[in-house]
């Protein structure tokens, strides 16, 4: 069966980071530049945290939007990105409306939630979780 | 060696007087020390000269993060070092926020600020580009809280960045001024705030949005799981829980709990501001640092209703610690928790530090009851438990409308010079002392720590073993031997740079291994070595700014107030402050002398 990365409560989220580490690190990285979660206040810490990552849409607009169809539909929704065709035109990023797709600005390419669920491992207050998709 | 050296080995200094900037490769610094400390205190040698006025363009304020800044959990925090307004010595303080990954992703291992400049600015750093901006609109804004939502929203970078800032304290150059990070959190003690006030900085944002190829992630992975179930293991369960909130109710059973300006070890109203009470009635928000799951910093909301109108409310977020449920609570008697939290408030949106703010309040307090001042001087009658009064004189600190109050901004030991009461008056080495009464370690750590702070060898722990196991007291010498050595291993803790509350989970061992994923080669043995230098190099520099043993006057007051391990013997004290200067101003007369020669 198919996951997906599901936000099950931002109200518990510390505003740690450590999601968008563990993230970054897959590519072999440290920083938080390259992850496709992200976690910023939602206008000052007091009110809590925002966090952002692809909710893996059905019928995804960013697909849609990819003139060079770089970007291919994923088994449990969302997509999945073909680094060799992506032109690094930024439609995508435009076309999702909730800001899921970031953007690597040194490789000048999208980075988009795979939903492989390596993040989860590491929020330690149970925000995020992996979903079987039915 | 590595490569992860050379990304942490860039730099950046920035002149405010000459409004300019640039970036210096420092492999040299960052091989030998490190990072955090280790690198600072060469900086500081190199920047301020012998002599400099803490307030006066020669001093610098200098950041550094260290090699597993934003790499590992809780490696959170930023050290910043300068030359003290407080006491005229080399300092150090550190926070956490987003502030150490802002730098370390901004692309430095080190910000140097100096200079200073003609007009109110702020600097924002944005990667590889730094900027001057005009702060006209901001100073004098009477809520640092307010200067902290206005850059908030004018400038770019959520998530990625730090947003540094002074209040109305550091403008008028108040002696024990902070310096504001994302809103709740410190560079607190020893007066950064009056730094950046003297250099007419109001805020320094970093925005770092880089990221570095990792030397080996799959020993990096490995060592970081390893890390990560440490830090959510019982090592800091108290932290998440209750916060450092946690320790109010055991300091207060054991009489360690100072209260009312330290003549006494109990506060019969430490329940009401215990960390249970405070999670249970007022708690709204855990929040961490970056890469800490721990989340100790706590957020109470109060609600309040407007006096002139009904059903009109409004509601406040107040970031509460131990530190200041201490500082402004139990030492100025205060157990109405409401006006505990509005005190806070009012001592944060200024820019104070709360321990020093405290302390000086207390003996304010105590002056005036003994009728060392009169209340024409105090302008409100301060009274024990009276929160109301202790707001309004907090903003006279700020504000310094008389003598009294202008000598209050200087410190206490300042202010018991010129009015008197110097028994009572709390300071070592015109520092105010965090709040432990725990026994002679403490007091005589803080005599003797460089920088006088609670945390340069946490020897609270190291009373409280011997009440839980009811030893005996080292020898005086014994007892500096104790405490040095945990004074030189935290250097390179705070060279690496962690934060201290994951003390525990970074043992030899661990910083050894954690090091090692890096690309580094250093063993157990280097760090520990390592950690004496930089202890020893921040003696050298102390002991030529003219730092001697007739400065360490220890207040009457401590003597007479019981600790649980009974009244501290003045003479035991006095054994070890000689026999720690001995030892060290030997050492360095030999190291100066050698260089001489
Ligand atoms: S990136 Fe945005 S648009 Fe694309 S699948 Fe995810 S949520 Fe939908
Ligand atoms: S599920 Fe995988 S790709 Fe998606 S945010 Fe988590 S670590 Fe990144
Ligand atoms: S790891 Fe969890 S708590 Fe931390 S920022 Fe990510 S979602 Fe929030
Ligand atoms: S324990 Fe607290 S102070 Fe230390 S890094 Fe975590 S949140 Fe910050």
């Amino acid at each position: 069966m198919p996951r997906r990365l599901v936000v099950v409560d931002a109200n518990r989220c510390v505003g740690c980071q450590l999601c968008v580490y563990a993230c970054t690190s897959r590519f072999g990285y440290a920083g938080l530049s390259k992850s496709a979660i992200f976690v910023r206040s939602a206008g000052g810490v007091e009110r809590g945290f925002v966090v952002i990552v692809c909710r893996a849409c059905r019928d995804p607009p960013c697909a849609r939007s990819c003139p060079v169809e770089a970007l291919s539909l994923r088994s449990g929704g969302g997509v999945i990105l073909n680094p060799n065709r992506c032109i690094g035109c930024g439609n995508c990023v435009e076309a999702c409306d909730i800001g899921a797709v970031m953007w690597d600005s040194e490789l000048e390419k999208p980075v988009i939630c795979t939903h492989c669920g390596y993040c989860v491992g590491f929020c330690p207050h149970g925000v995020i979780a992996l979903e079987e998709v039915v | 060696m590595v490569d992860w050296v050379k990304t942490l080995s860039r730099v950046l200094y920035i002149d405010l007087t000459r409004k300019i900037f640039w970036v210096e490769d420092r492999s040299d610094l960052f091989e030998k020390w490190l990072g955090g400390i280790g690198v600072a205190v060469q900086l500081y040698k190199e920047e301020v000269p012998r002599g400099a006025n803490p307030l006066g363009p020669e001093n610098a304020a200098i950041f550094a993060v260290g090699p597993l800044t934003g790499v590992f959990p809780m490696a959170s925090k930023v050290i910043a070092v300068f030359k003290s307004p407080l006491n005229g010595y080399i300092a150090e303080s550190h926070a956490g926020g987003r502030a150490a990954s802002a730098i370390r992703f901004a692309g430095y291992g080190a910000i140097v600020i100096k200079g200073t400049s003609d007009r109110p600015v702020y600097v924002v750093v944005d990667g590889d580009r730094v900027r001057f901006r005009d702060a006209g609109a901001l100073w004098g804004m009477r809520s640092s809280e307010t200067v902290g939502r206005v850059l908030r929203e004018a400038l770019p970078g959520a998530g990625y960045r730090t947003i540094m800032r002074i209040g109305r304290a550091g403008e008028r150059l108040v002696r024990y001024a902070n310096v504001t990070v994302e809103t709740y959190r410190h560079f607190g003690r020893m007066g950064l705030g009056a730094v950046f006030g003297s250099k007419k900085l109001k805020a320094l944002v970093v925005i770092g949005r880089k990221s570095f190829k990792l030397p080996d992630v799959v020993a990096y992975r490995e060592v970081f799981k390893e890390v990560f179930n440490l830090t959510v293991g019982p090592a800091t369960r108290k932290y998440h829980d209750l916060g450092t909130a946690a320790n109010v109710l055991p300091l207060d059973k054991l009489g360690a709990l100072p209260t009312r300006n330290f003549s006494s070890g109990r506060f019969e109203g430490a329940r009401e501001i215990s960390g249970e009470k405070l999670a249970e009635e007022s708690l709204s928000r855990r929040v961490a640092c970056s890469a800490c799951p721990v989340a100790c910093i706590h957020l109470a909301a109060i609600r309040e209703e407007y006096e002139d109108e009904r059903y009109f409310y409004k509601t406040e977020f107040v970031p509460y610690d131990y530190e200041p449920i201490y500082a402004l609570g139990s030492n100025l008697g205060i157990s109405d928790r409401y006006g505990l939290l509005k005190l806070i408030k009012a001592v944060e949106d200024e820019g104070l530090d709360a321990i020093s703010t405290g302390v000086v309040l207390a003996w304010a307090t105590e002056a005036l009851e003994k009728g060392v001042v009169d209340v024409g001087k105090t302008i409100v009658p301060l009274r024990w438990g009276d929160w109301r009064n202790y707001i309004k004189a907090v903003s006279y600190i700020v504000l310094q409308p008389n003598d009294f109050y202008q000598a209050l901004a200087l410190g206490v030991e300042e202010a018991a010079k010129r009015f008197g009461g110097a028994e009572f008056a709390l300071a070592y080495n015109h520092v105010e002392p965090a709040g432990y009464h725990t026994g002679p370690l403490y007091h005589i750590s803080l005599a003797i720590g460089l920088r006088h702070s609670h945390l340069d060898a946490g020897a609270y722990s190291l009373d409280q073993r011997l009440i839980i196991t009811g030893g005996s007291l080292p020898e005086p010498e014994e007892a500096v031997r104790m405490i040095q050595e945990e004074e030189a291993w935290r250097q390179v803790l705070n060279s690496l740079v962690i934060c201290l509350f994951a003390r525990e989970v970074y043992g030899r061992a661990t910083a050894e291994r954690a090091l090692k994923s890096l690309g580094y080669n250093l063993s157990q043995t280097d760090l520990v070595e390592l950690g004496r230098r930089i202890y020893f190099e921040k003696h050298l520099i102390k002991f030529s700014e003219d730092f001697k043993p007739e400065d360490i006057v220890l207040p009457k007051r401590l003597f007479e107030t019981p600790t649980p391990l009974g009244q501290i013997s003045p003479d035991y004290v006095r054994r070890a402050i000689a026999y720690y200067f001995k030892t060290l101003s030997d050492e360095v007369k030999e190291s100066t002398g050698r260089k001489s020669s």
